[in-house]
């Protein structure tokens, strides 16, 4: 290996590292504040990458049909509570939410080639079709249960997880796709080439990282999330609705989810099951942080990003088991780390 | 008596049928139900793992690819007869099993299931890509099996071998479950704090659990290996791994014939969507994952114990006083210490919750044959006290010497072993099991078959002698009439009692007692006064937790008043009832 591979593959490295860190943060996040082990993560990416895909192509994404289906689901289940409870605003409020604006997305797709407009416009729609999603499958699949055991939703996760996979196959068939390149500059580092497309994925990342800090740091939101995580009958007790904590995370992780998708989907074909073991890969960063440390999750998934990338240089046909199978030694040094009583 | 029988008659009905399928049904109900069976093994250790032990895992595909390829591998390349094969699967299961859960079953829970998924893929990975396993394409041309010149070829003939094994299997799990060991495997759905003040090593029975789940699927896949006699990765995929737990689950993961319920539900279920699915929506594609998704979730949302207790609504379960405790020889009982020798002495116990100091450098000693009671405001440490004493929570600093042995740093199992034993302030007692099997989960330390015995039913001379020893401290407590009643269904005071016939099960010479006469009648504290009494009479040593001032005070030796974790006063009971500190610590000063 010269020093040229060893930049390229260094610079691969990072690139899908910082995904698996914005991953990672997203999952840490989830399980700190609901205890769901959010195995869906994976479909996040994959499904805003594909309705990407499916608009520059033109086509009408099948998000768009799945948005409809769970909004109209939510509007019956919680209106007829509204109008059983006689709270006829909030029914008219959640049928706007749920219902209307999902309509109102749908009508604005039919209306205007999606094809046609500049980019930000495309991912900005794509992001709109998908993140919904994740507030969506909080409050039917898991807000029923909020209070179960972590392996019970565990096991909803990874139900949900392949209800989606299954979707996903149905919406986008089983080809893989990529979508146009952000942009073709390209910069010169010695004798290596620096893609434009992945200097914005770190950059972007970055600045992702960043603007969460940001969020957690100096919102209300921001707080109240941090303030369930630590205790959630505390917060539960200072006002703080748990159902609330748990859909705005959901929200956040899903938008980590689709806009990872469509960052790395102009380098990477992305298939309608790619996004589980990238997803996975950022739970490999995340279990280093041991599910709840942010800098620690971040710089694991970064150490997966590389390992994956150079192993694929020396041992291509195992690089997934090489990535894999690091979590046992990982696992190991945890738990000789760790000497508490686990206790409900 | 009469409903037992009702279970027999449907048991034997079923394996009647069983029996009979080959010679009825056409090859392609054989060929299902063969598949139904295989599934309904590896399902199987996972309503040992996941139903009893309350762990999970989605990677026993992975271990069903172990058995099958270890098989296919030996008897192709190397000729190795295949019934040598199956102990070289088991083997090389069981090592892996072991270190998966070495690593894993000391972190919380989720993150067994977590190691397994990543297991899961490596594995398939592993497969799929190793020349000499022919990568994607597989291993063809395994033998198949022979028993002295008889070939077990035909479809028909592997399904007496597959059932015959899982119907082994099944008995067997539940001969475990009904068993010592088995009851601490159920115990750890109870937590596992009070599990080890009990003696039972937790980690221990979890990676047994796990282990045998995965033995399980192993063979299952040395079956599946000689009856298709070829093996390629994708049927031990995760997402199969998957499927796994979803027959569990759907089929009932807390009951072992839930394990088949859900393997035909799930298998029939998943032969029909895959016909009908594609058709549906036009295109090709494994389109049953989302019904069973959905399934899944509904089932959780909905009937979290699956199809399986709803079956058994039809015909009435046997009662548990179908168990009759036979008449057994008493168990041996540990040397008591000298009345009046020194059994316990704390030194300096200091326990921090980060900047919360919950007990500060308390000292006080406890002897064989007295009551000391310890006292004080709520917070003022007590239950913390407990729980550094009995090692379930270690304290910060300071020393414990139970017996002349320093115990401040030993787990609680190994403490337990040494003659403490205690009850827990919010009661611990698995609420499914009776009253006389939460008892004998007290008894653990006094008995030693084990897992193996266990499952072969030899252990039944020592399992009478632990059911007549804690049928023994039920009645010494005053609760036979309830000795067959489910725990949870006793009043909060009487599951008290529970608690401390458990821990007399356990033939402590010191016995901590957090608050056992909250929520008793008058009668009923007086009778535990008594029994706390004659204890101490035979020279046990007692710490007892208590904010009933007259039980307290009438009852104790000597009393221990803690405030803000430090101490107060110690004495004799009426020094401390007119001690002026003590008196404005419980009525506050005068303005």
């Amino acid at each position: 290996m010269d020093m040229q591979i060893a930049l390229l593959l260094g610079q691969d490295g990072l690139t899908n590292g910082a995904i698996y860190a914005l991953l990672a943060l997203a999952l840490v996040l989830v399980f700190a504040v609901t205890r769901v082990i959010f195995i869906p993560q994976g479909e996040f990416v994959a499904f805003g990458a594909l309705t990407l895909v499916s608009l520059q192509a033109g086509k009408l994404p099948g998000t768009l049909w799945l948005l409809l289906a769970l909004g109209t689901l939510i509007a019956l289940i919680d209106g007829a509570l509204a109008l059983r409870n006689r709270q006829f605003r909030r029914g008219l409020w959640i049928v706007s939410v749920y219902c209307v604006l999902p309509l109102l997305l749908a009508g604005t797709l039919f209306a205007i080639p999606a094809a046609t407009l500049p980019l930000p416009l495309q991912v900005g729609l794509a992001l709109m079709l998908v993140v919904p999603l994740g507030p969506m499958i909080y409050r039917l699949a898991y807000q029923p249960i909020a209070e179960a055991s972590v392996l019970v939703l565990l096991i909803v996760s990874v139900a949900v997880h392949v209800t989606l996979m299954g979707i996903g196959l149905l919406f986008f068939g089983a080809e893989g796709s990529r979508t146009l390149p952000f942009s073709d500059v390209s910069f010169s580092l010695g004798d290596a080439l620096l893609q434009g497309q992945a200097v914005l994925v770190v950059v972007t990342s970055v600045l992702l990282i960043m603007a969460l800090y940001f969020f957690f740091e100096r919102t209300i939101y921001g707080k109240a999330l941090r303030a369930t995580a630590m205790n959630r009958t505390g917060a539960r007790l200072m006002g703080i609705s748990g159902t609330l904590a748990g859909m705005l995370s959901f929200t956040l992780a899903a938008t980590i989810g689709a806009f990872s998708g469509i960052l790395i989907s102009p380098i990477t074909t992305i298939y309608y099951d790619s996004g589980f073991l990238i997803g996975l890969k950022g739970f490999v960063g995340a279990i280093i942080g041991g599910l709840a440390s942010y800098p620690v999750a971040a710089a694991g998934a970064i150490l997966v990003g590389l390992l994956e990338s150079y192993s694929s240089f020396w041992a291509s046909a195992f690089k997934e088991v090489i990535v894999f199978t690091l979590i046992i030694p990982v696992l190991l040094w945890r738990s000789l780390k760790t000497h508490h009583v686990e206790e409900e | 008596m009469k409903h037992a029988a009702h279970t027999t008659t449907v048991l034997l009905l079923f394996i009647t049928a069983l029996a009979l399928a080959p010679l009825l049904l056409p090859e392609f109900y054989i060929t299902l139900l063969n598949y139904i069976g295989l599934y309904a093994i590896v399902a199987l250790g996972l309503v040992l793992l996941t139903g009893v032990g309350g762990l999970t895992s989605f990677g026993q595909a992975a271990f069903v690819g172990l058995g099958a390829y270890t098989s296919a591998y030996l008897t192709t390349v190397h000729g190795v007869s295949p019934w040598l094969t199956l102990p070289a699967g088991l083997l090389a299961t069981a090592l892996i099993a072991l270190s998966i859960g070495i690593v894993t079953l000391r972190l919380s829970g989720h993150f067994l299931p977590l190691g397994t998924i990543a297991w899961g893929i490596s594995l398939y990975y592993l497969f799929g890509n190793l020349e000499a396993l022919g990568g994607h394409t597989g291993i063809s041309g395994i033998p198949s099996l022979q028993v002295l010149d008889l070939e077990i070829k035909s479809g028909r003939a592997f399904f007496y071998l597959i059932w015959v094994v899982l119907l082994v299997f099944v008995l067997a799990t539940r001969n475990l479950l009904d068993s010592r060991e088995g009851r601490a495997i159920r115990a750890l759905r109870g937590g596992s704090l009070m599990a080890e003040a009990m003696g039972v090593n937790t980690p221990r029975a979890k990676i047994v659990i796990f282990t045998i789940a995965a033995l399980y699927a192993s063979v299952s896949g040395w079956l599946y290996a000689h009856l298709q006699r070829f093996v390629n990765p994708t049927p031990f995929s995760l997402t199969q791994g998957i499927e796994y737990l979803f027959m569990g689950v759907v089929g009932g993961v807390a009951h072992v014939w839930g394990a088949i319920i859900g393997a035909g539900l799930i298998t029939i279920l998943k032969q029909w969507l895959q016909d009908w699915l594609p058709k549906l929506f036009g295109q090709s594609g494994n389109f049953e994952v989302i019904v069973f998704g959905l399934l899944m979730i509904f089932v959780l949302h909905r009937a979290r114990d699956g199809v399986w207790p709803i079956i058994t609504r039809w015909w009435p379960q046997r009662p548990t006083q179908a168990r009759v405790v036979v008449e057994a020889a008493p168990l041996a009982r540990r040397p008591m210490p000298k009345p009046g020798s020194l059994l316990l002495e704390i030194k300096d116990a200091t326990k921090r919750f980060g900047g919360l100091v919950a007990n500060e450098r308390v000292s006080f000693s406890v002897m064989a044959g007295e009551v000391m009671a310890l006292i004080g405001p709520n917070g003022a440490g007590k239950s913390t006290m407990f729980n550094g004493i009995s090692g379930v929570d270690p304290l910060t600093s300071g020393t414990v010497i139970f017996r002349g042995q320093r115990v401040e740093s030993l787990p609680a199992r190994d403490i337990a072993r040494l003659g403490m034993s205690r009850t827990f302030q919010h009661v611990r007692l698995l609420a499914g099991m009776s009253v006389i099997e939460n008892v004998a989960i007290g008894a653990h330390l006094r008995g030693n078959k084990s897992f193996i015995a266990a499952a072969c039913r030899t252990d039944r001379k020592e399992e009478a002698r632990l059911l007549r020893e804690a049928a023994a401290q039920i009645e010494r407590c005053g609760l036979a009439e309830q000795m067959y009643e489910a725990a949870g269904s006793l009043p909060l005071g009487k599951q008290r009692i529970v608690e401390i016939a458990r821990a007399l099960a356990a033939d402590p010479c010191l016995l901590l007692l957090d608050e056992p006469a909250a929520g008793l009648r008058y009668m009923e504290k007086q009778a535990l006064a008594d029994l706390l009494r004659r204890l101490r009479d035979e020279g046990i040593g007692i710490l007892l937790v208590e904010h009933d001032m007259d039980f307290v005070m009438g009852l104790a030796d000597r009393v221990l008043v803690m405030e803000f974790g430090r101490k107060l006063a110690a004495g004799l009971p009426e020094e401390i009832q007119r001690n002026p500190a003590v008196v404005e610590a419980y009525l506050g000063g005068v303005e």
